[in-house]
């Protein structure tokens, strides 16, 4: 398109001379950006009127025919005459589209502008309803779990055995690894001080009541959390974009019992038993350091954990094991339902399930803390 | 620049293989410049493949694909890029990105590609919004918040953002109601005689292939079973055409009555 002056490659120019105006070079998308740079600095001359020169401009597309179109509104504006001459057929075909397209303001449409208390009590009333939202899913979730518990036949076990599945026995290296990993620096951690009084053989009350009580179960939660939670949240909010939801709706079967249900008793089971290996691990792992540091043979470690070791501090630590589950379940359900439209909502979401669940657990379990030294345990 | 009679595509025995199944085998093929090619055939026919390959997308496992007289299979992947920048797709489903507005949406190849200023993208994002006829008032809306027709107007409108020479419409009329699939057609046939690209589609859609379509293209079993106008291929005396245009519906849209 447009004359033949050869086709080396060259950026869009125009140039002021008086009333004449000379155009050339390529006027198209990859070219355009000198003269889009120059535009706004240049000095046109003060005649009334001005012809423009097109005919050394050798290519021309939409973006070059609307910077064209656009320099020439803004001339007009300030009531100059402008005259076009030299475009060539094509060109002039696309320069009269481009300026006919009605729709095109003079300033791009900009989001429009909330003030600042406005935006607050907006977003105020938001959270709100969030957190009604929330209790409103807690409720339904407490509701068909209760009509569930009464009609037992109607628990969807093969779902059940295949979150649990995932959810306890996939989860079994990671939970392992961390917890033999939080055990060793327990152990040293506590060894390091311990030997300073000559108290060595109190690395074994340490470790046993650190973990048993407070690190095993909220490690394993952690985890949980991280690696469940968020997968309940994905799943179930893909299956919101892609309508799947919607279809289970439509086909008389109710999401909550299909997705929520089995994935909250799946995770009730496995958390448990989880933070139970996670207690056997964990203690190995102090144990090992112990050896390795203090000299505290295994069989003294043993004998010295079971006066140690009360079994209330390992009722206490696995009693909290159901709780964060049904944390975790319910955050990850609630957010992955919360998914709306678009992958970066069920992103967002995602992130959100795994922060909130994680904050709630170290909240839950602070709460553990206060209510267990009122009781005395 | 190519010559303007060298075809802008021009494929010589493409086979494409997953595995042992054989999904196109031997396909010899050439699109004219400025020509609006239709490709049809039946579901799991290889038209997909065929146009992963058309767009480079895909590699052929043997023959030759020389897109716009580039031969992409010698192509490296900063030369592949500097291509596919003269290409424009429409994806079945839009592909819009959910995250932005549908004025970003169609700014955003001119943000990565050019040095544009800000305003002179938005400016052009609004032009070929008005282009597909899409009011301004829809810029500012996210692709969750547009109807069907819309959607499909926006990606149209970020697929020739960067003018480009070829220009993929994969199912454009799927899923719109009949006047907004007419009122797509004619803005197809509007683009085609302002910006001039070459427009290759695949399509099912009958009525479309006889009011956009120059030249169609039957692909079956991984193989061009027929290739001519609209009124060539009805007329076919093979098979395989016949029965895929002598239906109930490919009659009814030739507008001969039933039999």
């Amino acid at each position: 398109m447009g004359t033949n002056t050869g086709s080396h490659q060259t950026a869009a120019v125009l140039s002021v001379e008086g009333s004449a105006v000379r155009c050339a070079g390529n006027w198209t998308v990859a070219d355009l950006h000198p003269l889009d740079q120059q535009l706004p600095r240049m000095r046109w001359s003060d005649q009334a009127t001005l012809t423009f020169d097109m005919q050394a401009v050798q290519r021309m597309d939409t973006s070059g025919a609307w910077l064209l179109a656009r320099t020439l509104r803004d001339l007009e504006a300030r009531g100059t005459q402008v005259t076009l001459h030299g475009l060539p057929l094509a060109a002039q075909a696309l320069f009269d589209l481009v300026r006919e397209a009605d729709g095109v303001p003079q300033q791009p449409p900009r989001a429009k502008h909330t003030p600042f208390l406005v935006a607050l009590g907006q977003g105020s009333l938001l959270a709100l309803a969030r957190w009604g939202d929330m209790v409103a899913f807690i409720g339904e979730t407490a509701e068909a779990a209760m009509r569930l518990l009464l009609h037992p036949s109607r628990i969807r076990w093969a779902a059940v055995l295949r979150e649990l599945a995932q959810a306890g026995h996939k989860a079994l290296p990671i939970v392992g690894l961390l917890s033999f990993l939080l055990g060793i620096v327990i152990g040293y951690q506590g060894g390091v001080q311990l030997r300073n009084y000559g108290a060595n053989i109190f690395v074994v009350d340490l470790i046993g009541l650190s973990m048993l009580r407070e690190l095993a179960p909220l490690i394993t939660a952690i985890i949980v959390a991280g690696r469940t939670g968020s997968a309940y949240t994905a799943e179930i909010g893909t299956m919101q974009v892609t309508e799947e939801i919607d279809a289970l709706r439509s086909m008389g079967i109710a999401p909550m019992d299909l997705l929520v249900l089995p994935k909250l008793i799946a995770l009730l089971i496995a958390l448990p038993l989880l933070c139970v290996y996670a207690d056997i691990v964990g203690v190995f792992g102090g144990m090992v350091m112990a050896k390795f540091q203090l000299q505290v043979e295994f069989g003294t470690f043993i004998e010295r954990f079971s006066d140690a070791v009360s079994l209330d501090s390992y009722m206490v630590g696995i009693g909290k094991a159901p709780v964060f589950a049904a944390i975790v379940a319910t955050v990850g359900c609630y957010q992955g339902f919360q998914v709306s439209g678009s992958a970066e909502s069920v992103g967002r979401r995602t992130t959100m399930s795994v922060v909130q669940s994680i904050m709630a657990v170290i909240i839950v379990d602070a709460a553990f803390s206060v209510a267990f030294s009122y009781l005395g345990i | 620049m190519a010559s303007s009679d060298e075809p802008v595509i021009q494929i010589r025995g493409l086979s494409t293989r997953y595995g042992k199944h054989e999904v196109l085998s031997n396909v010899d093929l050439d699109v004219r410049r400025g020509e609006i090619l239709a490709v049809v055939g039946g579901s799991g026919s290889g038209k997909t493949t065929l146009l992963r390959h058309l767009i480079v997308l895909a590699r052929a496992s043997a023959g030759s694909v020389r897109v716009l007289g580039q031969d992409a299979s010698t192509l490296g992947e900063q030369a592949l890029l500097a291509l596919r920048r003269r290409i424009g797709v429409l994806f079945q489903n839009g592909a819009l990105f959910g995250g932005m507005t549908v004025l970003e949406n169609v700014g955003a190849p001119l943000r990565e590609h050019t040095k544009l200023s800000d305003r002179l993208i938005d400016e052009l994002a609004l032009v070929k919004l008005a282009l597909v006829s899409l009011d301004a008032d829809a810029a500012l809306l996210y692709p969750s918040q547009l109807s069907g027709g819309m959607r499909k107007r926006a990606a149209l409108a970020r697929a020739i953002a960067l003018d480009p020479e070829l220009l993929f419409l994969d199912e454009p009329t799927s899923g719109l109601d009949p006047p907004g699939a007419d009122a797509l057609d004619d803005l197809v046939l509007s683009l085609k005689a302002a910006l001039g690209p070459t427009i290759i589609m695949v399509t099912h859609d009958i009525d479309s292939l006889w009011r956009v379509s120059d030249r169609v293209i039957l692909i079956g079993q991984g193989r061009v079973l027929g290739q001519g106008s609209m009124a060539e291929l009805a007329r076919s005396e093979i098979l395989e055409v016949q029965s895929f245009f002598q239906g109930p519906r490919g009659r009814a849209a030739q507008g001969r009555p039933l039999t």
